[in-house]
């Protein structure tokens, strides 16, 4: 056999893509996730690749129905956002998401823990500058905070990897399981590229500042290699379960307050992995199966969604719901393929995320999680409002902005094209997809029960949203409709949602606030004995560094006369 | 018959050279011939090196008088590699030099500058290679006499008070080192490294022993700038020469770590040192401030300069730490980073040379845009700064991972974390700067920048790829380190 490892195919195309120029470079760029996909149909399950060093063994690829299967869906979330960027011409942008892409394949073939930490320093830095080719104020503070959590969750996962390796000997990446102070540093270190609440505020923070194309290499890798980790390493961890509801639910609140439309699908991309950590958490074959999957069908309609929002910010250069509206009047290609994505993510039958959320759902009642169920039934709510719903609506419909455009390059429509081509394949042929997942699959979505479900939430939901723009309760103005609260309690006055929706903006506002002096305070505090004036770092005279020597000299005395 | 005298040449044949190029005049020839000499040196300490590793230490008795009385060249696995270190810093620094010396000293003063630059590189050789206390002394006192000299003749004028600063704490240093010999002389009538660590075992912990200890601890932890004492260390590296501040920041340091450890395992033996808890709790506590505070300040200089300086002392810190844990992971940690930082700082140094040459100066603001102007000169700033920062596959990594493992190994969370801390410290500080290079644009009325001479790119070029290097093939650099911190556990125990 003559493969290589599948991310050297994406590194070695990185530095043929950054010598190459014009019409060559767009060839390159399209051949590498083609070359890559072939090579990696050679591949037989096993190890590959092992070196030693550092008295341990590397193992570089390791090949089982897991790896492969993200090793499939990032080849195509690759090729789909290069098309998407072909028009760009910015070499630094381009490279940086080819190396991107191959470290993403790194880490989920990685076969030991010291190789994946690698790689997950690899994408940390590598994507960085997909933030920073914005080449604005704003992305490029978003970009340094980016950098300093990832790397932080980098020397976490390396700490523990450290701990581990001292404890057992091992570094292999296999299950760890929760226990040692080494396991809680890795699943910390995963839990930050993965989203967990209160560790998610660089997602919110960075994805938005990203380029219009950046954004979606940026959705498709990191946060699903932290989701693989997961799977990998803590598979059936219940605590895993609270976790992912939490993560399902909460996003939902600022989704529907949130202004920058980007940034709602940041917050909707938690909310879906929220569903991918329950089912790791459950560990049963079916949950499995069903986050696997469910981590497959979210990165082709998420990269759809981020896909028609980066192609209107890059005809109107403007991206706050309450600018935007009246598009579909001229991106009415673009609108309905935002249309197919919202649907999928959504979770509509004949869409892709109603096959795989569903697993989720079942296996969740399967093993008798009741609550953690309505709590994500109340997500999926929440989910068709401010992604199915209100990214659609407020981009394309809602009232008429009188922006004017275009539709937005062919290399778009294409790479959107394929897209909610995959979405509505996956949603209406799903057992292709489930050939793929890690365990045999004895699963039919398209019961009567489940459909009927589905579209009774759905119904509703669409119903509710009806009835309140009919009767004019919700004035176009406000940035959010908050329509899953009132599905389930439909005696709830608009205005106390409305309330809420502020209360918790304010909430935010104030513990940000609170947080950001308290920063401030502190890095003041250091400057002014670590600045070069202070205490630390002026220029001492000579007198006081001699002092200073006498007084070591008497403290060692003492200590050894004692 | 010359393979024989090769310790003795790697001395004498620099302190020969260095009158001549007074003698010279010209700064061309003397920097010619200056290079010769390094090369020739460099040769001869990889011979020595490759000798020792096969057949053993070797001793060389000056003039046939023997050991104890007379004065004993020692090589062993540890100075043999330091002096690998040093003569290598020395010959890539003095390729290097010519452009950026020519530009900074007027043409006076150049043959005067590679004289003293061969005397501080055979003071230094001297210092590692001997086996004799006091020999050790003079030659510590001819590298510093002759770095206060080189230090002096930067452009800056602060650079005089930055020498003398130096010169005042460079003597207190070698004063105390030198009253630590005469207490040992004392109390065992002898000046022989290897008899002194077979004679103080009988003397015991007498007061006058204990006394010998602190005088010399202090004295080499202020000749290492170990925190607190650094205070001269800044200002020496910010207003030297570019070419000396490469040099000194990746060798003077370096040795006096090498004093440290002599003075530790060869003389007082692992047993003292080790049993001496008290020791470890002095200094690992001020090694782990030096990180944490150094890196801290090292993140608010407005001088490129000033700020790897900083950083320089943090880096000392890191050696230290695995110095104080006495552990065998712990000494392979330390001489590994003595090591691989040396080959880092002395690349960051060079190419700030580079810098300073095109830019005029390495003020922050001034480095605005440079990554456009000299892409090769900024690339070299990023590698070596990642080799800082300790990311995977370069040298740093190597370094930072072998630390963490010798404070894991001890249970000594706290240290492991402030290593981790300082990496992320590090990286703002390197972050600033790749900020100013790359993303910020060139001011207006800024200098027309070029890309550096090959002459100087090169020389910075072989340290930044070196440091490259040693992080993925470890085989030189961890493998002799291990070999040296057996020797020095086994050695005397």
């Amino acid at each position: 056999m003559t493969s290589v490892a599948p991310f050297l195919v994406f590194f070695i195309g990185a530095l043929f893509v950054a010598l190459s120029r014009g019409t060559l470079r767009s060839v390159l760029l399209l051949a590498i996730p083609l070359a890559g996909a072939f090579n990696l149909l050679q591949f037989d399950p096993g190890s590959y690749g092992t070196l030693s060093l550092l008295g341990h063994t590397l193992t570089l690829v390791r090949v089982d129905k897991l790896s492969l299967l993200f090793g499939y869906l990032f080849h195509l979330a690759a090729f789909l956002a290069i098309i998407f960027s072909l028009h760009v011409r910015d070499p630094i942008q381009q490279v940086s998401g080819v190396i991107y892409a191959g470290s993403a394949l790194g880490a989920v073939f990685a076969g030991d823990m010291i190789t994946l930490f690698v790689f997950w320093e690899l994408l940390a830095v590598s994507s960085v500058f997909l933030i920073l080719a914005r080449r604005t104020q704003r992305s490029q503070a978003a970009a340094l905070r980016y950098l300093i959590i990832q790397v932080l969750s980098g020397v976490m996962l390396l700490a523990g990897v450290l701990i581990i390796a001292h404890r057992t000997g091992s570094i292999a990446f296999e299950f760890i399981g929760l226990g040692s102070l080494g396991s809680w540093l890795i699943f910390l270190a995963f839990g930050i590229k993965c989203c967990f609440p209160l560790l998610h505020n660089w997602a919110t923070d960075a994805y938005p500042e990203a380029t219009p194309t950046g954004t979606v290499f940026l959705s498709a890798f990191t946060t699903k290699v932290a989701v693989y980790a997961l799977a990998r390493a803590f598979p059936g961890t219940e605590l895993l379960v609270y976790i992912g509801a939490t993560m399902a639910m909460f996003p939902i609140f600022f989704a529907v307050i949130e202004n920058d439309l980007r940034r709602v699908l940041a917050y909707s991309m938690i909310n879906q992995i929220g569903f991918m950590v329950v089912g790791v958490g459950l560990g049963t074959a079916l949950a499995m199966n069903g986050a696997v999957a469910h981590a497959f069908n979210d990165v082709i309609f998420k990269s759809l969604l981020f896909m028609s929002m980066g192609a209107v910010l890059y005809k109107t250069g403007e991206m706050n719901g309450s600018a935007l509206g009246g598009l579909y009047k001229s991106m009415p290609i673009t609108t309905g393929l935002c249309i197919v994505g919202a649907a999928s993510i959504s979770a509509f039958p004949l869409f892709s995320g109603f096959v795989s959320k569903s697993m989720v759902m079942v296996a969740v009642l399967e093993e008798g999680h009741p609550i953690v169920w309505l709590a994500l039934l109340f997500a999926s709510a929440g989910v068709f409002h401010h992604a199915g719903i209100k990214i659609p609506f407020f981009a394309f419909f809602a009232h008429d902005s009188g922006i004017r455009t275009g539709e937005p390059p062919r290399n778009m429509l294409i790479a959107m094209g394929i897209a909610a081509v995959i979405c509505v394949f996956n949603g209406s042929y799903p057992w292709l997809l489930y050939s793929l997942l890690p365990f045999p699959v004895d699963y039919e979505p398209y019961t009567a029960a489940h459909v009927l479900t589905q579209s009774q939430l759905l119904f509703f939901s669409a119903l509710a949203f009806c009835w309140l723009k009919l009767s004019g309760l919700y004035p176009p103005e406000l940035p959010g409709v908050n329509i899953d609260a009132e599905w389930i309690y439909r005696k709830i006055a608009p205005a106390a949602i409305q309330r809420l929706g502020g209360a918790l903006g304010t909430l935010r506002q104030g513990v940000m606030f609170r947080a950001q002096t308290r920063l401030e305070r502190f890095i003041s505090h250091i400057y002014r004995h670590h600045g070069p004036d202070g205490i630390m770092a002026r220029t001492w005279p000579t007198g006081s560094t001699v002092l200073w020597v006498a007084v070591l000299l008497g403290a060692y005395l003492l200590i050894y006369f004692l | 018959m010359i393979a024989a005298h090769l310790p003795v040449l790697q001395i004498v044949v620099p302190l020969i050279a260095a009158p001549i190029c007074l003698l010279l005049r010209r700064g061309s020839l003397a920097w010619g011939l200056s290079l010769a000499v390094s090369l020739a040196v460099l040769v001869i300490a990889a011979n020595l090196l490759t000798q020792v590793l096969e057949s053993g230490p070797i001793s060389y008795q000056l003039g046939g008088w023997a050991p104890p009385w007379g004065i004993e060249y020692r090589i062993d696995v540890l100075n043999s590699f330091v002096l690998l270190i040093v003569a290598a810093i020395g010959a890539v620094v003095l390729a290097y030099a010519r452009r950026s010396v020519a530009q900074e000293l007027p043409e006076s003063q150049q043959s005067g500058f590679y004289t003293a630059l061969l005397l501080c590189l055979a003071g230094l050789l001297g210092v590692t290679v001997t086996g004799d206390a006091f020999n050790l002394f003079v030659f510590l006192e001819i590298s510093s006499l002759s770095s206060y000299v080189l230090i002096s003749m930067g452009r800056d004028r602060r650079a005089l008070t930055a020498a003398f600063q130096y010169l005042v704490m460079g003597t207190i240093g070698a004063t105390f080192i030198v009253i630590g010999i005469g207490l040992l002389y004392m109390a065992t009538g002898t000046l022989n490294m290897a008899d002194l660590g077979a004679r103080l075992p009988a003397a015991g912990a007498s007061r006058t022993v204990l006394a010998a200890f602190a005088f010399l601890t202090v004295g080499a932890t202020l000749k290492l700038a170990l925190f607190p004492l650094h205070f001269w260390l800044p200002n020496a590296y910010a207003y030297a020469p570019s070419a000396v501040t490469a040099f000194l920041a990746a060798t003077a340091t370096k040795v006096s770590i090498y004093i440290l450890l002599r003075f530790f395992y060869t003389i007082f033996g692992p047993a003292f040192a080790a049993a001496d808890i008290t020791l470890q709790s002095l200094l690992i506590p001020l090694a782990t401030v030096a990180v944490l505070v150094c890196s801290t300040v090292a993140i608010f200089q407005n001088n490129v300069k000033r700020m790897l300086a900083y950083s320089s002392i943090a880096q000392i810190g890191y050696m230290m730490i695995g110095i104080g844990f006495g552990t065998a992971t712990g000494l392979t940690a330390g001489i590994v980073h003595l090591f691989n930082h040396a080959l880092t700082k002395g690349g960051l140094f060079l190419v700030l040379g580079c810098v300073v040459l095109r830019a005029g100066s390495c003020r922050l603001d001034d480095l605005a845009g440079l990554g456009r102007r000299m892409p090769l000169t900024m690339f070299g700033f990023v590698l070596g700064g990642l080799s800082l920062i300790g990311v995977p596959l370069t040298a740093g990594f190597v370094s930072k991972w072998y630390l963490v493992q010798a404070a894991i190994e001890q249970g000594n969370w706290l240290v492991a974390a402030a290593i981790l801390a300082g990496s992320l410290l590090a990286l703002i500080y390197v972050w600033r700067v790749v900020e100013a290079a790359y993303l910020r644009p060139a001011p207006e009325n800024a200098p027309e920048a070029a890309e550096a001479p090959w002459s100087m790119l090169i020389p910075a070029w072989i340290l930044i790829g070196a440091s490259v290097y040693f992080g993925v093939e470890t085989s030189l650099s961890v493998g002799v380190a291990s070999e040296a911190a057996r020797f020095l556990l086994g050695g005397a125990g």
